[in-house]
């Protein structure tokens, strides 16, 4: 096994963490390992050592044509992201949404954001979460072909989504 | 221009500063990351740009209520050793210290806001409190983005939530922090398991000034790290937990020290009293590790009559930028440490030689 911050040297520093149900491994080579100062494998965050290594910054490459994506708003590139782990603006994140989704389940709880909203959206992002919801129901329906249940459905959505017209974020 | 330093409160009044816990919890601090919708962020941004965010932001942010009397400035107006007052203070991090043009600070007179423009993301909104106040400190500045998001357009994704520079910090772009003085559980040897466990829960432990610096003088920081899928809430909550429990499992150290090892308790604050009162050139590094010991002292009872605020003054000022502060002339660190020394011995003459029962 091939360190995987060098990519040189053997692996020989083997490092696990386990939050909730995710794991989380790391496989470095002695030099990499003192490097990064894990003499003591009790004494450091992983999430700060995951942050420092250009390997788990990897954008995913099986994103559609990731190598040539860029921000239409700002012109980041996903070589720019391997560099920096940061990203140019925040419409990035849609530009390289594909590619986020591993990333983002590797080191958060969720890959939905719960909590504040600027007051201004909550109203929206309420609406939004009911339509999707009400959305689901409808298929449902129809699947099982309720169409009854399907009709009020439609109505419910009709209103909510002329209450609140394409003010839905994303 | 207002001066930094007729601005900053001194530090006697800043060790002065009290809340619960604060034998073990020194401060608490909530930061919000938030990123205008329209702008690149600050580490893609070219320098006009970050020029126009910064001429949005700080206006916007002086002109809240809660920074009615402030100190706002563009980095590029504060000499390298303000900056590094700043950072011994806590107040910007060791990043923001390192930028100029295009970066900014504003700050309350009562140290308890402080908001850095164009560091990482384009604010970094900090209410700060001391001793074990997360909790008051996420109240404050929630109230305090609230207020904000009226007149600035804040990236926000129904999906992922306040969109930050860093993936790291999406969702709420809430870092909650304590930092904690741990000598018992260090002295007993059991830092490294808490650490270990503390890890385990999703948290962090970092050292004195935060990312990638060693615990000097005992004094750890632990955050959460994770941002997005758990409310703001939740994660106050759990920090609140776990906190509470670590400051249980150092009083419970300090006690079973005391009464399994006394000795070497009494050995390691005896000798450090005796060097700090007694030293004619001493390094800063040194200077915390001993203040740590007389600090744990003075919370077991050996120099009665000695406040702990005494300790938390010399922790500031015993700094190299505070240092530098009060000498005019420019110092060589060999010269720092002969000063350190003098204004060390200087303020334990009043301090009597530690009693042991």
């Amino acid at each position: 096994m091939q360190c995987c911050v060098c990519k040189e040297k053997p692996a020989t520093v083997h490092l696990t963490q386990i939050v909730g149900e995710k794991m989380q491994k790391l496989d470095l080579c002695e030099d990499c390992a003192k490097a990064k100062g894990i003499t003591d494998p009790t004494s450091f965050a992983m999430a700060d050592l995951m942050l420092g290594l250009g390997a788990s910054q990897e954008l995913d490459p099986a994103a559609a044509g990731a190598e040539l994506l860029k921000c239409p708003r700002c012109g980041f590139s996903q070589a720019d992201f391997k560099k920096s782990g940061r990203l140019g603006c925040p419409e990035c994140y849609q530009t390289f949404a594909e590619g986020l989704g591993g990333l983002l389940k590797s080191m958060h709880k969720g890959v939905r954001h719960v909590g504040k909203a600027p007051e201004a959206l909550r109203k929206s992002r309420e609406t939004g979460d009911r339509l999707k919801l009400l959305q689901k129901k409808l298929n449902k329906a129809v699947e099982t072909e309720d169409f009854e249940t399907a009709a009020q459905l439609r109505d419910e959505i009709k209103i909510l989504s002329g209450a609140a017209p394409a003010k839905i974020v994303k | 221009m207002k001066d930094l330093h007729q601005f900053l409160i001194t530090p006697s009044q800043a060790a002065q500063q009290h809340g619960p816990n604060d034998r073990i919890v020194m401060s608490s601090r909530v930061r919000l990351a938030r990123n205008l919708r329209e702008a690149s962020f600050p580490g893609w941004a070219k320098k006009p740009e970050r020029v126009k965010i910064l001429e949005t932001v700080l206006p916007a942010v002086s002109a809240l209520p809660e920074m009615a009397d402030s100190f706002a400035e563009a980095m590029d107006n504060l000499t390298a050793l303000d900056k590094q007052i700043l950072v011994e203070r806590h107040l910007i991090s060791r990043e923001h210290a390192a930028k100029n043009v295009g970066s900014g600070i504003v700050l309350n007179r009562e140290e308890s806001f402080c908001v850095m423009i164009n560091e990482e993301d384009h604010l970094r909104m900090q209410a700060l409190r001391p001793g074990f106040q997360i909790r008051e400190a996420w109240n404050a500045i929630d109230r305090l983005d609230s207020t904000l998001e009226k007149k600035l357009n804040f990236a926000f994704d129904n999906e992922l939530g306040y969109l930050t520079a860093c993936p790291t910090n999406l969702g709420t772009g809430i870092r909650v922090s304590a930092m904690l003085h741990l000598p018992g559980l260090v002295l007993a040897e059991q830092i490294n398991p808490i650490i270990q466990s503390v890890n385990k829960l999703g948290l962090a432990v970092r050292g004195l000034y935060g990312e990638g610096t060693e615990a000097l003088g005992n004094i750890f920081q632990v955050s959460n790290q994770m941002t997005l899928g758990e409310s703001e809430n939740a994660i106050v909550e759990r920090l609140e937990k776990v906190l509470s429990q670590i400051i249980e499992h150092e009083e419970n150290a300090r006690q079973t020290l005391l009464e399994k090892k006394p000795k070497t308790v009494f050995n390691h604050v005896g000798r450090a009293y005796g060097v700090l009162a007694n030293a004619h050139s001493i390094s800063s590094k040194e200077t915390m590790n001993l203040l740590s010991l007389l600090r744990l002292g003075i919370d077991l009872g050996s120099f009665p009559g000695t406040e702990r605020a005494l300790v938390d003054e010399l922790f500031l000022t015993t700094q190299p930028a505070h240092l530098q502060k009060q000498i005019s002339d420019k110092l060589s660190a060999e010269e720092r440490d002969l000063i350190r020394a003098d204004m060390v011995r200087e303020r334990l003459k009043s301090v009597s030689r530690p009693v042991t029962k």
